[in-house]
């Protein structure tokens, strides 16, 4: 059995089922998603709550990734990729046709698997979704540039070469630039997929305290193949199955006493 | 044996030896071309050959030996000439370059090794490079002023004679600066108001007063001519005032004019540094000055001009083209049949022969665009065409349409290769497609971009068959780049290289003298393409460098 250390932050246990309007960010209702003839997601339904950090874990090609990428409509970019069902920020269904998905994105930020920095100085990295947005006075950059390199924890170790290439900085510090580069536009919602695959013990750890920082200004949603992970940063797990959502409920008690078979076989290691 | 075959290592052999000869036929197409075309350069021995010949008589020849080879005897006899007491089978002969072409027939004659019963060196032996006429050889005995002699004493020879030839070269550059200035701005201006005044005409708008105040233009800048064309006459007249008497090989004194002398040299009497700087010199002639003589003589300057501008127009306009189209293709576009179909459209497009795209492009850009842009816009130059008629601009955009596929098909290889987390971590940002495409994409396509480019330049430098027919002529009297407002002339023809090379080696009058010209032109034209193509490289590896670690 693998022993897993529960989230041991204060933060008090909500009732997911029925959240209040003030405690929710994003609220999911009967979601299928289709790659052509075959369907990945069957009926999700759940509520995230605001300011907490929601993980969903899974066997791989549980639809858990897929899921993500439905919050900020990546899937846009499938071209079989057909959906069903509402996700609604605010009282407003992102799928709706009056929707400006660039706008949604900036919004609901993400994070991919491995780092993608752009190829430019690590200071046009952070300010890229600023300059995007037609902001160009020197002083409001620079400022931007700081708060971000701080509130992803990079800022000490890059302030004295922000016109580096970004590609001069290890992964870790690339994952860690491109946190920054996607709160650099305040979004509501940042959405990490498998953060910390492609990176070190070390740089794992650093950005793991990083995203418990990350929630008092964001509400997070991470997808990790490492349960322990999960145990540790997050206030709510979601565990989803062949395109389902199994079980979800605060981590604590997911860990400790999972109410479904499948999320104990799982949990216990027994596949996955 | 089987075993060895096993190994692998004959397809080693195999693999390395097709390296090896493609590697040997680049270098010995260099050499050959080098070697050829700047060995012209390097000043040659001139020889003094006693030649008897068949029927006893003596004659003298001066001139260099420009080229040697072995025939059989029996050609020889078959011809007529039969040779007493030679006992091999071949005989050698020399192609010697006798110059003094108003003299001669022909500036060129074949002499029979054994007809020559003497052969010297002298080293006062000259040779004058002129402006008509090509190279003098011969004796150098009176320098004149006015059709006085002024050598005192026969030591000063050399140096009277390199001062008046400096000063003759000066004026004459003084002159040449005249006409290609001046004279050359006020003939501009002159037509400038001829055709305003044919516009007013054609409009209906010429009143008296339009008419007199051009009328007055015209006057001052006739007077303004006669100015300069005084000068003109003058620095000509002062230019003629010198002469240099030359003995010839006929052993008659030769008077020849010194304006009409550009250059001259005792190369027999020169060590090997000073010849090692007039082949430096020479060459820079080559590249620096207008050709004379129908092309035989002189440099290839306007040639290279042509060349090097064109290509440059050419990538101008090739390259935002190309890039935009490889764009649609590969973002916009839907995978579908009809898609498919454009693709192998634009890669078949390579495989056109050139001289289709030459058709084309006097067929569509010359006569249907150029003489609709002449109607609407250059109605007061008519009948005479403006843009109607083959020019740079038409060659460029006929050698962009040429070169088309090579970009359109590199880029999207290279939009291909980026990966799609970049594209991903962009829109997620909240930028749209289009922003992504102009602020990520297209900068980290920018290599495959320049390869691209690199191929096309190397394609459109070479070509010539297209040019023939919508821009290149064998002299153009004018650069497309000049003074004269706009200073960019696109519809003027120009020089080529390669048209060049076509144009001296099979359409000159002097084959003997053209050929050294065509290696050397070649020679040239490679070197030209080899730097484009270097500037381009060095261009690309900069950005690969910039963009490096994506390729992981």
């Amino acid at each position: 059995m693998i022993s897993v250390t529960p989230n041991t932050s204060n933060t008090e246990t909500l009732d997911l089922a029925n959240l209040t309007t003030e405690q929710t960010a994003l609220t999911i209702n009967d979601l299928n998603l289709y790659y052509g003839e075959n369907q990945a997601l069957h009926q999700v339904s759940m509520a995230i709550p605001k300011n907490r950090v929601t993980a969903f874990i899974g066997p791989s090609g549980c639809g858990k990734s897929t899921l993500l990428r439905c919050i900020n409509r990546m899937n846009d970019l499938v071209e079989i990729c057909r959906i069903e069902g509402e996700i609604k920020l605010h009282d407003k269904n992102i799928y709706d046709k009056d929707v400006d998905v660039a706008a949604l994105r900036r919004r609901i930020g993400m994070v991919f698997q491995r780092p993608n920095p752009f190829p430019k100085s690590i200071y046009e990295n952070v300010v890229y979704g600023m300059r995007l947005m037609g902001v160009s006075d020197r002083r409001v950059l620079d400022e931007v540039v700081e708060n971000s390199l701080k509130g992803a924890a990079l800022w000490d170790e890059v302030k004295d070469r922000l016109n580096d290439s970004a590609f001069s900085l290890s992964g870790g510090q690339q994952q860690r630039l491109v946190i920054a580069r996607s709160i650099a536009i305040e979004p509501e919602v940042l959405l990490l997929d498998e953060p910390t695959s492609a990176l070190d013990p070390i740089s794992t750890l650093t950005i793991e305290e990083l995203i418990t920082e990350l929630k008092a200004k964001y509400t997070v949603v991470i997808v990790t193949h490492n349960m322990q992970q999960a145990a540790r940063v997050s206030d709510q797990t979601a565990f989803m199955y062949m395109g389902k959502l199994i079980e979800y409920a605060d981590t604590n008690t997911l860990f400790t006493t999972p109410s479904e078979k499948k999320t104990e076989d799982y949990i216990t290691g027994r596949y996955g | 044996m089987n075993k060895w075959f096993k190994t692998g290592k004959p397809w080693i052999w195999l693999t390395a030896g097709a390296v090896s000869v493609s590697l040997i036929a680049v270098l010995g197409l260099l050499l050959l071309i080098g070697w050829r075309g700047l060995s012209f350069f390097w000043p040659a021995a001139i020889h003094e050959f006693q030649v008897t010949a068949a029927d006893g008589s003596q004659r003298t020849l001066i001139g260099e030996v420009y080229d040697s080879e072995e025939i059989p005897v029996t050609r020889l006899e078959e011809s007529g000439v039969f040779l007493e007491n030679y006992e091999h089978l071949t005989v050698e002969r020399y192609l010697v370059k006798i110059g003094n072409r108003e003299f001669v027939p022909l500036d060129f004659t074949w002499v029979l090794e054994t007809s020559i019963s003497a052969d010297q060196q002298p080293a006062d032996l000259a040779v004058l490079e002129r402006s008509k006429d090509g190279n003098f050889y011969g004796y150098v005995t009176d320098v004149l002023e006015n059709g006085e002699s002024v050598v005192d004493d026969p030591a000063q020879l050399r140096s009277l004679l390199f001062e008046r030839i400096e000063r003759a070269v000066a004026l004459n550059e003084q002159a040449t600066e005249l006409e290609e200035g001046e004279i050359n701005h006020i003939n501009y201006q002159l037509n400038e108001l001829r055709l305003e005044r044919r516009s007013l005409e054609l409009k209906g708008e010429l009143d008296a007063t339009a008419e007199q105040r051009i009328a007055e233009q015209q006057a001052a800048l006739r007077e303004q001519y006669r100015e300069v064309e005084k000068h003109l006459f003058d620095f000509r007249e002062q230019a003629r005032r010198d002469a240099v008497v030359m003995r010839d090989m006929r052993g008659e004194q030769v008077r020849i004019p010194m304006y009409r002398v550009l250059d001259a040299n005792f190369p027999n009497d020169m060590n090997v540094f000073e010849k090692t700087g007039h082949f430096f010199a020479q060459i820079g002639k080559f590249v620096s000055q207008d050709p004379r003589e129908a092309n035989t003589e002189g440099g290839v300057f306007p040639a290279i001009f042509g060349t090097v501008f064109m290509v440059l127009l050419m990538s101008i306009i090739v390259t935002p083209f190309g890039v935009i189209a490889a764009i649609y293709l590969h973002e916009y576009a839907k995978r579908n049949a009809v898609t498919k179909i454009i693709r192998i459209a634009v890669i078949n497009l390579a495989g056109v022969p050139s001289i289709v795209y030459g058709v084309f492009g006097l067929g569509f850009f010359v006569y249907m665009v150029g003489g609709s842009l002449d109607q609407l816009f250059y109605p007061e130059a008519l009948p005479s065409p403006t843009f109607g008629t083959p020019g740079v601009l038409w060659s460029a955009l006929t050698l962009a349409i040429l070169t088309l596929p090579v970009v359109i098909v590199s880029t999207e290889e290279g939009l291909s290769r980026i990966p799609s987390s970049v594209r991903e971590g962009s829109l997620a940002l909240g930028a749209t497609k289009a922003e992504t495409i102009w602020r990520i994409i297209v900068p980290m396509a920018s290599p495959a971009i320049m390869t691209g480019l690199i191929l096309a330049v190397a394609r459109a430098a070479g070509e010539v068959a297209p040019l023939m027919l919508v821009g290149v002529v064998k002299s153009a009297p004018m650069l497309p780049v000049d003074g004269n407002f706009p200073y960019f002339h696109l519809d003027r023809k120009f020089m080529h290289l390669g048209f060049h090379i076509y144009d001296v080696g099979f359409q000159s009058p002097n084959v003997e003298a053209a050929r050294p010209l065509v290696y050397a032109t070649s020679f040239l034209l490679v070197t030209v393409i080899i730097g484009l193509n270097l500037t381009a490289i060095g261009v690309r590896n900069h950005l690969r460098e910039k963009y490096r670690a994506l390729e992981q």
